[in-house]
């Protein structure tokens, strides 16, 4: 068997079967974890819509139940920042599939080379901290937040996805069928969950007792300082070695790899990704108002300042008032002299 | 590759906690399954990694499986330390290493491999993947000529399930349009009608049903090489090429 033939074999085996239901496949778009995604027609509406379907072996059923919770969760969680669910259901071929809004734009990690200026890409971050605080403001930790699960639309909307493993607090953990990046003995349930470049020290210790929405707060410092070092704090990689860089190490400053980067934005994204969760920002509410602050020329929670640096601030703020006044009263000064000679 | 149809038992049973059996005939049906699996990529192995000529490499391939039986390498392999494929091809590294170290020349020998292995067919494959084949890391190589394997054995047993529910017409449209044209578009579903004297719908129907058994009967082969739901479920991925190093632009 040669490779065309072999590739073209694996796509016909992963294929979701639509035959009778109103969806009509017209490409794949990725794979993550237990399920692919697809581009597919509604004919019915007549629109193109993402279709999300189990591509992973499910013999006990139980990854099944977890892609019809996550496509129940998402509805509920009605927010312009996510994707509305459509449809959920169980294909001819058994697998359970679920239909969302389908996202016309760039993910993140591919949007930032288009070249957003800096306020352009914190305002950016602001909407994706908006939906992150909707959903822990209804229970749902994400857990999996990453530049490649943020879609930006074509007029500049963010869009979180990929709620798949999902922790919805105050309920016991499903299995961890997610994404598995390893195993250790004496975690919660012996597994870890998540993406090592961008996950919390207890996410990578596998304590999934101790992950809440400050979890998603370290995520969201991770991703900020991708926006601004344009590099994931840590290097892309899932085994041992960058969970233990997580655990142990330090990302590099982010003045040492961009000198423009101011120093409160800098201390924003390091207070947020504080090793020790209770040193982080309690909620993502209190992260995303400190970068607004920033953005509004106010002094940042995260960053104490000096004096001057103070100083420096509040000229900056009201340039043009003092510009004003200045010229105001240099005027009078010309005028008093003028006069007065 | 012959008899795949009837090699791989369509219960779930793993050939790999088989292959560790006490009872010998249940190691030996679990081993000729590991084989029908293993061979080609053991084979492309020792012929790419290792360097040896065909005919050195027919010998250590037969000689690894035939070994593996008398001395019981598969009761090694503990799951929670790894992968199946992983440990098979460790073994494979190991075994031809000591061949080398105590520079035996292998008898050529009959044993279960014989009437299993096509190395012939082998040989062509390596011949018109070239250098392409030959510039792959070892554990590149061992992996594509796994699935390749997996493939080819599901084929023949979608034949074979086929030929059993009187559902011939139905993998010769599985043939001609997934098999010979391959999704290259010079066939259309109503070629197959017309060749095959019936409509478009049924051609669109049939062809469906073909495709739901050909992953069926593909995830259950899978299934009886793995010895855990996870590793199981972790193989697929490789298999259908969804894993998660291609990460999911939507959703």
């Amino acid at each position: 068997m040669d490779d065309e033939r072999l590739a073209h074999l694996r796509a016909v085996a992963d294929l979701p079967d639509l035959t009778g239901t109103r969806y009509r496949l017209i490409r794949r778009l990725g794979s993550g974890g237990m399920a692919t995604v697809y581009l597919v027609e509604d004919t019915a509406l007549r629109r193109e819509a993402a279709l999300k379907v189990l591509s992973d072996p499910d013999p006990s059923g139980d990854l099944a139940a977890r892609l019809v919770e996550e496509a129940r969760l998402l509805a509920g969680l009605e927010h312009p920042n996510l994707a509305p669910v459509h449809d959920v259901g169980t294909l001819p071929d058994g697998r359970v599939f679920y239909v969302m809004k389908y996202v016309r734009g760039a993910r993140l990690d591919e949007w930032i080379a288009t070249g957003p200026d800096r306020p352009a890409l914190l305002r950016l971050f602001i909407k994706v901290c908006d939906a992150v605080s909707f959903a822990h403001a209804h229970g749902v930790v994400h857990r999996d937040l990453k530049p490649q699960n943020i879609m930006v639309g074509e007029f500049g909307e963010a869009l979180v996805l990929d709620w798949g493993v999902t922790k919805v607090l105050g309920r016991l953990d499903p299995p961890a069928v997610g994404m598995p990046v390893g195993r250790r003995p004496g975690t919660a349930d012996g597994s870890i969950v998540g993406t090592p470049a961008w996950m919390a020290p207890e996410q990578a210790r596998g304590d999934l007792a101790a992950i809440d929405s400050r979890t998603d707060v370290y995520a969201l410092g991770a991703i900020l300082y991708f926006l601004l070092g344009r590099r994931p704090p840590f290097p892309p990689g899932t085994g041992e070695e960058s969970l233990r860089k997580v655990l142990e190490s330090d990302p590099a400053s982010l003045r040492s790899i961009d000198p423009s980067i101011p120093r409160q934005l800098q201390a924003i994204a390091a207070k947020a990704m504080a090793k020790h969760s209770a040193d982080r920002y309690p909620a993502v509410g209190d992260l995303s108002a400190d970068v607004l602050r920033f953005l509004d020329g106010l002094a940042v929670e995260a960053y104490p300042e000096s004096i001057f640096e103070r100083a420096g601030r509040l000229f900056a703020r009201t340039r043009t008032l003092a510009a004003l006044i200045a010229a105001y009263t240099l005027m009078r000064l010309l005028i008093l002299w003028l006069t007065g000679r | 590759m012959p008899g795949g149809g009837d090699r791989f038992p369509t219960t779930h049973f793993s050939v790999v906690r088989g292959a560790s059996s006490d009872r010998p005939e249940e190691r030996a049906r679990s081993l000729e399954a590991i084989v029908a699996a293993y061979w080609r990529p053991v084979y492309k192995l020792v012929r790419l990694r290792f360097g040896r000529p065909p005919e050195d490499a027919e010998d250590l391939t037969q000689a690894f499986f035939t070994r593996a039986l008398e001395k019981d390498f598969f009761a090694g392999f503990d799951p929670v330390k790894g992968r199946f494929r992983t440990y098979l091809r460790t073994c494979v590294d190991r075994f031809v290493a000591n061949e080398d170290k105590a520079a035996t020349r292998l008898k050529r020998g009959g044993g279960a491999t014989t009437e299993t292995c096509d190395f012939a067919s082998a040989e062509a494959e390596i011949a018109v993947a070239g250098a392409a084949a030959r510039d792959r890391s070892p554990e590149e190589l061992f992996d594509a000529e796994w699935v390749r394997s997996l493939f080819a054995l599901a084929v023949e047993s979608l034949r074979a399930a086929c030929a059993s529910a009187g559902k011939e017409q139905h993998f010769e449209l599985f043939r001609r349009y997934d098999l010979e044209d391959a999704g290259e578009g010079k066939v259309t579903y109503d070629d197959l009608a017309r060749e095959f004297g019936t409509t478009p719908s049924l051609v669109t129907n049939h062809l469906a049903w073909t495709r739901r058994e050909f992953r069926r009967i593909l995830l259950d082969t899978l299934r009886q090489v793995t010895s855990s739901d996870e590793e199981f479920r972790l193989e697929a991925r490789l298999l259908l090429g969804t894993a998660p190093a291609d990460p999911s632009s939507h959703g």
